[in-house]
């Protein structure tokens, strides 16, 4: 179990207070592949600042601790523009005096898990807004200055996933036939934004009010704004949801927020383009997960088990080829 | 009765479910769950599975190729580039019998 030194973190946060501290429920919530996220509390004369690490695994190279500072400067930026983020407090690319590079963020009371924003009763009256407040919310994020951000060299990512694909000894015509449906139909790139690029149920923190901060920008990048609208609508992430919008709203509230926040016109074309481009991007993460377990030494019947969700996405595919197409 | 495997896999589904789930709690809970799911994929495919190859065996000699790699082939060459109404329609019966065995509820 990976640890986390008290005394450090405490000098780390006194620093960004301007005050002494002691921290108290220091509490480890999940551990991606990528990135630790850790809870705690810290107590000073003047109360409890309850806050958030989110931490680089040890031994990183220096590459994740400039991605660190990124994500932490383009958290302040969308901030700048509006958009709902937690606040950053701290943040280093450096392994001292953390052992990895981290950000330390205000936590923000709410929740994350879909199934129970898509069903519990408490947010029963908020799911209805929740299609507009994301298309609000993109069309700020939309607006950051994206000067931070390097370029992308695969404006449309296919030959990452073309490549991923061919890698992993998995054999799909339905995939197959996506990338090349998405290939001859490219939308021009007639704007590049800041993307988030992994804007969906899980990475939004939602509250009785509505969606609170918004997490995880690991993924940025310099690409077509529609992405991040394409991703949210992508099957997968409605978690069994009926609206195609996260599973809890109409594409029509988030085009509309999204229009009158952003002055960018939605093509609901090429939105479903990316849609499409999401269900696939998801099968081809079904095949590397399941390949952690079969080839990538992890053992683990959960990730076995991701594998077999390939045929999700390969029906949501012809589904989609065909209203594409029709 | 001599069991098949399907009902062996079907077996242990249900010990894993109603036994040793309640029994547990945590990352293991959900591990069983997770394992539980799998048996149930397994006694699918053990029961429905031959079906599907067949279905997609057929799809394949009707558009003319032998087997999955080739038609895959044959789609990133261009070769499918005007087929595609044709190809969706023969595909879909073993899309949807691979899906009701992976996961039925996934079916709109």
């Amino acid at each position: 179990m990976p640890r986390v030194e008290t005394e450090p973190l405490a000098d780390v946060v006194a620093g960004a207070l301007g005050s002494a501290v002691e921290i108290r429920d220091l509490l480890r919530l999940s551990g991606g592949a990528s990135r630790q996220t850790w809870s705690f509390d810290a107590v000073h004369d003047g109360g409890v600042e309850e806050l958030i690490l989110r931490l680089a695994p040890q031994g990183a190279g220096d590459e994740v601790g400039a991605t660190m500072l990124l994500e932490a400067t383009l958290m302040r930026e969308a901030a700048r523009v509006g958009a709902p983020v937690p606040e950053v407090l701290a943040a280093s690319g450096d392994r001292e005096p953390l052992g990895a590079s981290y950000i330390v963020m205000r936590r923000v009371a709410g929740e994350t898990i879909a199934r129970k924003i898509l069903r519990d009763e408490q947010y029963a009256e908020i799911r209805r807004d929740l299609a507009a407040q994301c298309g609000e919310i993109l069309g700020r994020l939309h607006q950051m200055d994206a000067s931070a951000l390097p370029p992308m060299a695969d404006s449309y990512q296919l030959d990452g996933l073309r490549a991923v694909l061919d890698g992993s000894g998995v054999v799909s015509p339905m995939l197959e036939l996506a990338l090349r449906w998405l290939a001859r139909n490219r939308p021009p790139l007639s704007r590049q934004t800041v993307v988030h690029g992994d804007f969906r149920n899980g990475n939004l923190v939602v509250g009785s009010d509505g969606v609170r901060a918004v997490l995880d920008w690991e993924l940025a990048h310099v690409g077509d704004p529609m992405e991040d609208l394409g991703w949210l609508c992508t099957r997968a992430w409605r978690f069994g949801g009926s609206g195609p919008v996260g599973g809890f709203g109409d594409y029509d509230d988030l085009f509309a927020a999204y229009e009158k926040a952003s002055g960018i016109e939605v093509d609901p074309d090429v939105v479903r383009w990316w849609e499409l481009l999401g269900t696939v991007k998801w099968g081809v993460i079904c095949v590397v997960q399941a390949n952690r377990h079969l080839t990538g030494g992890q053992r683990s019947v959960e990730l076995a088990a991701i594998g077999r969700r390939l045929a999700e996405q390969e029906y949501d595919v012809l589904n989609l080829l065909e209203e594409l197409t029709a | 009765m001599y069991p098949s495997a399907a009902q062996l896999a079907e077996a242990v589904e249900g010990f894993l479910r109603e036994e040793l789930m309640p029994a547990l709690e945590g990352r293991l809970q959900f591990q069983t769950l997770v394992a539980a799911n799998v048996m149930a994929i397994l006694t699918r495919e053990l029961t429905d599975g031959p079906r599907a190859a067949a279905d997609h065996q057929e799809a394949l000699a009707v558009l003319g190729v032998a087997d999955d790699e080739e038609l895959v082939a044959a789609i990133r060459t261009g070769d499918m580039d005007g087929r595609m109404v044709e190809l969706l329609a023969a595909l879909r019966p073993s899309v949807e019998a691979n899906l009701l065995i992976a996961n039925p509820k996934h079916l709109a």
